[in-house]
């Protein structure tokens, strides 16, 4: 059961199917259904799975021998967590779309994008890993221009023309690495082994890290990011926030990183401080925002700041911490824009100066929202606490200062999304917001599938950190003593 | 040879057929003669090659594999023919016959093994063409087309024969074989006249295959012809004159690469900015197909530039992957020009909405001819990066995936207006010829592009 081909295939089949189906019940039910079954096939996985530092359930073929390039696959600690994120969201955010009329297209472009996030969070072979991660864009870029608000047309060209100018570096650093294996082929395990001199580490740093910052996004290249997430529709919105962004981390633990220490310790510094500025910079930006789906874009650019400083620290505390928090806010922003769509799908609008008082007539929604929030800003006892912990605790190790400024996430996060919540939740009620129904049918079975888990996971986070911390310990130990010689 | 023969011989029974009216059987005898032409190419390549007829064709698995593809293209192109020739003028069977001709000097550019054989290859492939641009006689369009076609042509052929000359004068020989013994044996430097001989060849072939700053006849000759004559020229003809260009330096010039290497890198560098950056300007879909086809000219020179045992197959991947979007794309502005009488981006608007699966198709192409993974246009554009950085040209990919990138902006908008731009329209309809051209054409960019493997390992 555990073979990994198959659950990178499930998707692609389902998605196949759907693209024919007209009717749109029949399509999200099916749509429902495969993305369960994926789920289903995770189990076997992650029952099986050894926490230790080795690469398991891999596979391989060739695929394009001529050219040294093979199909090859597996999973460690470091990518399981996101696959059972992929795997784990997909479904709640095809629940989450069951209010709207989508057709069969909009689910097979949402499992055809799966497909793609699967492959690059399992691939171990460059060209493999290359190929996901343009898949994965496709997809969502139909989704945010065909379903999207008013500007989608110009916006989303520009996110799409934006992050394949840096896909498009990344594959050149790729072939380039290529050509210096001895072996002739994409394997991941002969980029490590490459010792390239400084200066071309640094050229390889440079190309791999615009393709990563520009998904993440990190600081300067984030000016795609608000737009997009603003005009995508919400399912869309989920699937950036939720589980793209992750893609550009998860590049540079997997890639970047080991690929070419010589030019994270020439660069890793600068990169650091930009993913600080990030954290700063945003946090003030949302607190400015009226729209409340533009804030929590804001907010999802100072998150991810903070998990990139973890990263680029590079010590055991602070990638554990990344990947932890990867996880854990791919659930926290999936309720925040689910919970957002609920409200702004009744009022008919984002704005967060017309709402006020829901919770009033709307009291489950009202506590459900709270712990989402909470979640988000770290408090202790919800997922989000654990993350950052970790994180401040590995960007301290690197630097007092550049805690004290990631810190300010916890800090600057609790005032934006405290008075976010206490603009839309208290206040006096207006007309509109007088009759606000509460939530009901699948949004009831959404909701409480992430505060299970934003609870859950904050007050037992000890099996969750258990798989990924023998696999990042050695990648540390060993990538760590290469950067230092 | 029996395959050049055979077509030949077809070219001419159907000029015959024409004279008897019979033009229901034109379409079905074309196809026929062209799978038998294929069928003997195939049947060709377990034997060995040796150059036949006093050294003047070589059928080696480089010409067969171009051949090929050549041939399958007009096929499609044929497929899609059906009913378009009947509305542009009354000679159909001269149309039918100039194809082929022009198909047969293709066959004889991808296979030569002597320069006089080249040059006349070529002179047959562009003869016919001049006629076929032309062959909407009441329109002023496609005369002017013809016109520009043949003086632009005739021009480069002066160049072409010119450098011919020079070459033969410092080696003393038509013969590949002989020119290439000739460079091996002065490695201290051949005669000037050499180096002239191959600088006035870049001129010429860079005319042919629309290589800027020799393009400027590329975007009104496609503009103005027929669409689908535009189609042929822009896959079977480029095709050809690619493998030509690169038979020639790979057998006969390698040694001599550091010389002529600078020159072309150029001009693959201002032919890929000059057709990125006009086709995003344009406003019909057309003229963006005709200055992307410069672009594109511009990737499969990298192979050139960068020659090594790998080029060949990157440029047949290439080719095949751009010629397959093109019959697609081309196909489908037949439709929708058709419908709407106009070529224009906005006449694509709201197409996705009445004729989903022809959108779907339409995208496939675009997105192949953007190089996305998992189409074939992508396994092309990999290729020719991977051949350029083998060459250490770092530079040149950087710039070329800057490129890439504008590629997107004029690429999508055909997208754009089909699936996010709505308007009132019918549904567009068509026969079952145009059905399979397409969804073969588009068939084949996936299977290509999820399992390269039956194209690029080939040669």
């Amino acid at each position: 059961m555990d073979n990994l081909f198959i659950l990178l295939l499930l998707p692609v089949f389902g998605a196949l199917v759907l693209a024919f189906v007209q009717q749109a019940k029949a399509a999200r039910q099916f749509a429902l259904l495969v993305s369960l079954v994926s789920l289903a096939f995770t189990i076997p996985f992650l029952v099986n799975f050894v926490p230790d530092a080795s690469m398991q359930f891999e596979q391989r073929f060739a695929w394009i021998p001529s050219l040294g390039i093979h199909f090859h696959v597996g999973i460690d600690g470091i990518s399981l967590p996101l696959v059972l994120l992929t795997n784990g969201l997909v479904p709640l955010i095809i629940l989450a779309a069951f209010s709207y009329d989508y057709k069969g297209g909009f689910y097979a472009l949402v499992l055809f994008m799966q497909a793609g996030l699967l492959l690059v969070f399992t691939a171990l072979d460059a060209f493999a890993f290359y190929v996901g991660w343009e898949v994965a864009l496709i997809p969502i870029y139909f989704i945010c221009a065909l379903w999207g608000g008013e500007n989608r047309i110009r916006v989303n060209l520009k996110f799409f023309i934006y992050t394949f100018l840096g896909s498009l570096l990344m594959l050149a650093a790729i072939i380039y690495l290529h050509l210096q294996v001895p072996t002739d082929d994409y394997a991941l395990s002969s980029f490590y082994q490459l010792a390239l001199d400084s200066s071309t580490q640094r050229w390889i740093f440079w190309a791999f890290f615009l393709a990563f910052a520009i998904k993440m996004p990190i600081f300067p290249f984030h000016t795609w990011q608000p737009d997009t997430y603003t005009e995508a529709p919400t399912a869309g919105t989920m699937l950036l926030a939720g589980i793209m962004l992750k893609m550009g981390v998860y590049g540079v633990i997997r890639w970047l990183i080991p690929v070419a220490p010589l030019g994270v310790a020439a660069y890793g510094q600068l990169a650091l401080v930009l993913c600080i500025i990030g954290v700063v910079y945003a946090s003030i930006i949302a607190f400015k925002q009226r729209d409340a789906k533009r804030l929590v874009a804001y907010s999802s650019i100072a998150h991810v700041g903070l998990i990139g400083a973890g990263v680029f620290a590079w010590n055991v505390q602070g990638v554990q911490g990344a990947i932890i928090q990867m996880v854990n806010h791919g659930i926290s922003v999936v309720g925040l824009f689910f919970v957002l769509d609920i409200v702004a799908r009744r009022l008919g609008t984002r704005d967060l100066a017309a709402m006020g008082g829901i919770a009033k007539p709307a009291p489950i929604l009202a506590i459900v929202f709270l712990v989402i929030v909470m979640g988000a800003v770290g408090l202790p006892l919800t997922n989000g606490f654990v993350g950052e912990f970790l994180l401040l605790l590995g960007v301290y190790e690197y630097g007092v200062w550049y805690a004290v400024f990631g810190g300010l996430t916890l800090i600057l996060g609790a005032v934006y999304m405290l008075s976010m919540y206490q603009k839309v939740m208290f206040g006096d009620v207006n007309e509109q917001t007088a009759a606000f129904p509460d939530i009901r049918g699948s949004e009831w079975l959404v909701l409480a599938v992430i505060v299970l888990l934003i609870i859950g996971i904050g007050v037992y986070p000890g099996p969750l950190l258990n798989i990924s911390e023998a696999a990042v310990a050695e990648l540390v130990d060993k990538v760590g003593l290469i950067g230092k010689n | 040879m029996s395959a050049i023969i055979t077509l030949s011989l077809l070219a001419i029974l159907l000029l015959y057929l024409g004279l008897f009216k019979a033009g229901r059987s034109l379409l079905p005898i074309s196809l026929l003669g062209l799978a038998a032409a294929l069928v003997m190419y195939v049947m060709q390549w377990a034997g060995d090659a040796t150059p036949i007829y006093s050294g003047m064709v070589l059928f080696d698995h480089y010409a067969i594999a171009f051949s090929v593809l050549c041939i399958l293209v007009t096929m499609l192109v044929m497929l899609l023919s059906k009913g378009y020739f009947d509305a542009a003028s009354v000679h159909v069977a001269e149309y039918y016959a100039l194809i082929l001709f022009s198909l047969t000097g293709a066959l004889l550019v991808t296979s030569f093994h002597n320069l006089a054989m080249l040059f006349i290859g070529i002179e047959i492939m562009s003869v016919a063409l001049y006629i076929l641009a032309g062959i909407r006689k009441k329109d002023f369009a496609s005369n002017e087309a013809a016109l520009k076609y043949f003086l632009m042509g005739a021009f480069s052929t002066g160049f072409l024969l010119f450098g011919i000359t020079l070459l033969y004068g410092a080696s003393g020989s038509f013969d590949l074989a002989a020119i290439k013994a000739y460079v091996i044996a002065n490695p201290q430097g051949v005669s000037p006249l050499f180096y002239a001989g191959i600088l006035l060849l870049i001129v010429g072939l860079a005319f042919k295959v629309g290589a800027a700053p020799f393009h400027f006849w590329t975007p009104d000759v496609y503009d103005g012809a027929p669409i689908l004559i535009t189609t042929f020229m822009s896959t079977v003809v480029k095709t050809a004159a690619f493998a030509g260009f690169l038979r020639l330096f790979y057998f006969c010039f390698i040694p001599l690469h550091d010389f002529w290497e600078p020159v072309l890198l150029v001009i693959t560098i201002i032919t890929l900015f000059i057709g990125n950056i006009t086709a995003i300007a344009q406003q019909s879909f057309k003229r963006m197909l005709a200055y992307s086809s410069i672009s594109h000219a511009g990737y499969m020179l990298f192979a050139i530039v960068a020659i090594g045992p790998a080029a060949a197959s990157s440029v047949l991947v290439y080719a095949g992957a751009y010629s397959l979007a093109s019959v697609v794309a081309f196909g489908i502005l037949i439709l929708v020009k058709r419908a709407t009488g106009s070529d224009h981006f906005e006449a694509f608007n709201g197409l996705a909405r009445k004729n989903p699966y022809l959108s779907a198709a339409l995208t496939i192409a675009m997105l192949s001819l953007a190089g996305i993974p998992l189409t074939a246009g992508f396994i092309g554009k990999f290729m020719m990066f991977s051949s350029a950085l083998a060459d250490y040209q770092v530079l040149l990919v950087v710039l070329a995936a800057i490129n890439a990138a504008m590629g997107i902006f004029y690429y999508f908008r055909v997208i754009v207006s089909m699936y996010f731009k709505p308007a009132d329209r019918d549904e567009v309809t068509m026969t079952a010829q145009y059905q399979a051209a397409i969804w073969v054409a588009v068939l084949l960019t996936v299977v290509l592009g999820v399992y390269p493997t039956l194209l690029a390992g080939l040669i």
